[in-house]
């Protein structure tokens, strides 16, 4: 397959996911899911538990547990297939071209080790670099993800450090190799509000000066608004909706994407108006209905909805949708 | 302020006592060590000089050209000469057993803990047989096939003891390995040796060392029984097993000869347990 150029207006994307298909014991867990990533944009993934977001993200690196496995699709960084790349040429890629930063900023540092020689790590592992060199490299890198006195931090051991110090720690040695792509799976989940700000700004100016994709993933619509420039809403491990964030928040096309946006409370909404709320639950991944996953807690449910829907244009500025319905969502309102 | 005055007095006094339980037990051992390193230059006589004429004589004795401090054996050999040069074999032995076993079950534990599928369920089963064998039922085998010796002792607690480090190596890097930043190593690229090393050794070392330390207590405790059985070392080396064992004949007429090995064994073993306890309670997360 030839990778195409300038399908969205974009240049050629850093990563384009095709067809994703994610199989546990057998049930697809992510089924169809096709999406890219641009160069200097953040892409943001958003859903609920179970969605089948964080699969997505951790299939890209093949970093699935190992009862999950793909089984269709394609995972192209840069023109090269992830998905069926073997595990030796993967090492290159991992934390040299494409790296990941978790939930647990303070689990994920060796506890034992100076937070120096954890940022060198990738450098001398994938560069060949001398412990010098890649000292140095270490407390520049450092000192632009804005840890103070960075000569004297990376002498320090992960305990001395805050949790977002430690998250910083972390997205530098995310960021040392000066990947291609970054993906943050819930980056901020276990940092305090004003912390998780100041780590966002982090990657936003990150994603300037390294030049490199962020996808992030997230079930938090503020993080969304604040952070990404395209937005893909997973449900039921299929993209329901994607586009470009200011497009997705101010007009939904997908009656799922409504009501979640519906659900967050506004500083300037009515006091006394009751909090939305989606009917329901998500189904367990065995129990999913046919055709539209959505279609057992939409309110706009037909029996068209028994067949699939395509993820088809809505508008002409890369606003896709899959819902049988999209001219009929000022019924939810 | 009056408060913070009579709280902080109790506390300095209680510290005292704390580093002193802690010290003394390391200023003993440091002393055995010593005196294991220094004997030729401490041992006011030739461990193995016999004086025929001089046969179990209470301490302080004088008796031709002996001044005989802790008395002397059957053979009217110096008492205390033969524990200062007995302390060289039992710190050997315990030192040499303790550093091989803990190096072999450590590192076959790891592997077991890190590697999983196969190799675990070998190396693990092979423990726990090696546990149900009675391990004195296994030195006698291996002496019997080995021949008595020091050299062989030290194989046979080594073979006898393993299991235990590869039990606490294998728990503790089972939850190690799956702690992020050992997941991270690996998604950066590093390989199974260098996560083995770096990451996953340095994590588990505390509890290690708390059971080594353990252990040593008792490969000198062991080495003195095989010694007393007469498997481990032979006569005339001094060793305080052997000393304990001979000293059993004469405890009636010459309690001498199996007291003092016997109050240096004890000794020995209490003070590296209760380092021991303080280690662990060290390196205890929920003390911090």
């Amino acid at each position: 397959m030839v990778t195409e150029g300038g399908q969205q207006g974009h240049d050629e994307p850093v990563l384009a996911i095709k067809d994703l298909r994610i199989q546990i014991d057998g049930i697809d867990v992510v089924d169809g899911v096709s999406f890219s990533a641009h160069r200097g944009r953040i892409l943001a993934i958003v859903g609920e538990s179970g969605c089948g977001k964080s699969l997505t993200a951790l299939s890209i690196l093949r970093l699935l547990p190992k009862a999950a496995r793909i089984v269709d699709g394609r995972v192209e960084l840069g023109g090269i297939d992830l998905a069926h790349l073997p595990e030796k040429d993967l090492e290159d890629i991992r934390g040299n071209k494409a790296s990941i930063i978790f939930q647990e900023p303070i689990a994920s540092l060796n506890p034992l080790m100076r937070v120096g020689l954890q940022v060198e790590e990738a450098l001398r592992l994938h560069r060949g670099l001398s412990h010098a060199e890649a000292q140095r490299e270490a407390i520049a890198m450092l000192s632009s993800v804005g840890i103070p006195d960075p000569q004297k931090r990376a002498k320090q051991y992960p305990f001395e450090l805050s949790g977002g110090m430690c998250q910083r720690v972390m997205i530098a040695a995310a960021l040392i190799c000066r990947p291609r792509l970054l993906i943050a799976d819930e980056p901020t989940t276990a940092l305090d509000v004003t912390i998780q700000a100041q780590i966002l700004d982090l990657m936003k100016r990150l994603r300037d000066e390294v030049a490199t994709s962020i996808i992030i993933i997230t079930h938090d619509m503020g993080v969304v608004a604040e952070m990404a420039d395209d937005v893909a809403v997973m449900y039921g491990g299929r993209v329901v909706e994607q586009g470009p964030v200011e497009t997705i928040f101010a007009a939904p096309a997908h009656p799922y994407t409504h009501l979640l946006l519906a659900t967050v409370p506004r500083l300037d909404g009515h006091r006394k108006s009751v909090l939305r709320t989606i009917e329901g639950v998500v189904p367990s991944v065995d129990q999913w209905p046919q055709g539209c996953r959505f279609r057992s807690r939409c309110p706009l449910a037909t029996d068209l909805c028994a067949q699939r829907p395509p993820l088809a244009p809505v508008d002409a500025a890369g606003h896709d949708a899959a819902c049988w319905h999209t001219d009929r969502l000022m019924e939810l309102a | 302020m009056t408060s913070a005055a009579v709280s902080a007095s109790p506390r300095r006094k209680s510290r005292v006592r704390l580093s002193l339980a802690r010290w003394a037990p390391i200023a003993l051992i440091i002393a055995f060590i010593l005196a294991a390193i220094f004997a030729p230059l401490i041992a006011p006589y030739d461990p193995n000089a016999q004086n025929l004429l001089g046969r179990m004589k209470s301490p302080g004795t004088l008796s031709r050209s002996f001044h005989y401090l802790l008395g002397s054996d059957e053979l009217g050999r110096d008492l205390l000469s033969r524990l200062i040069y007995g302390a060289r074999v039992s710190l050997f032995v315990a030192f040499s057993s303790v550093i091989l076993s803990g190096v072999v079950g450590v590192l076959v534990g790891m592997l077991a803990g890190y590697l999983r599928g196969l190799v675990e369920v070998i190396i693990m089963r092979l423990v726990d047989v090696f546990l149900s064998i009675p391990a004195i039922l296994l030195a006698i085998i291996t002496v019997a096939v080995l021949g008595p010796g020091l050299m062989n002792v030290i194989v046979v607690l080594a073979l006898t003891r393993w299991p235990r480090y590869a039990r606490i190596a294998y728990g503790q890097t089972l939850s190690v390995a799956n702690m992020p930043f050992v997941r991270l190593a690996a998604f950066m690229g590093a390989s199974a040796p260098r996560i083995l090393l770096r990451h996953i050794l340095p994590n588990i070392i505390g509890a290690v060392t708390v059971v080594a330390t353990l252990e040593f207590g008792l490969m000198v405790l062991f080495e003195a029984g095989l010694s007393f059985l007469g498997l481990g070392v032979q006569p005339p080396t001094a060793s305080w097993g052997a000393m304990l064992s001979s000293g059993r004949n004469y405890l009636a007429t010459a309690w001498w000869i199996a007291t003092f090995p016997g109050l240096c064994l004890f000794l020995l073993v209490l003070a590296v347990n209760l380092i021991g306890d303080d280690l662990r309670d060290r390196f205890d997360p929920r003390s911090h």
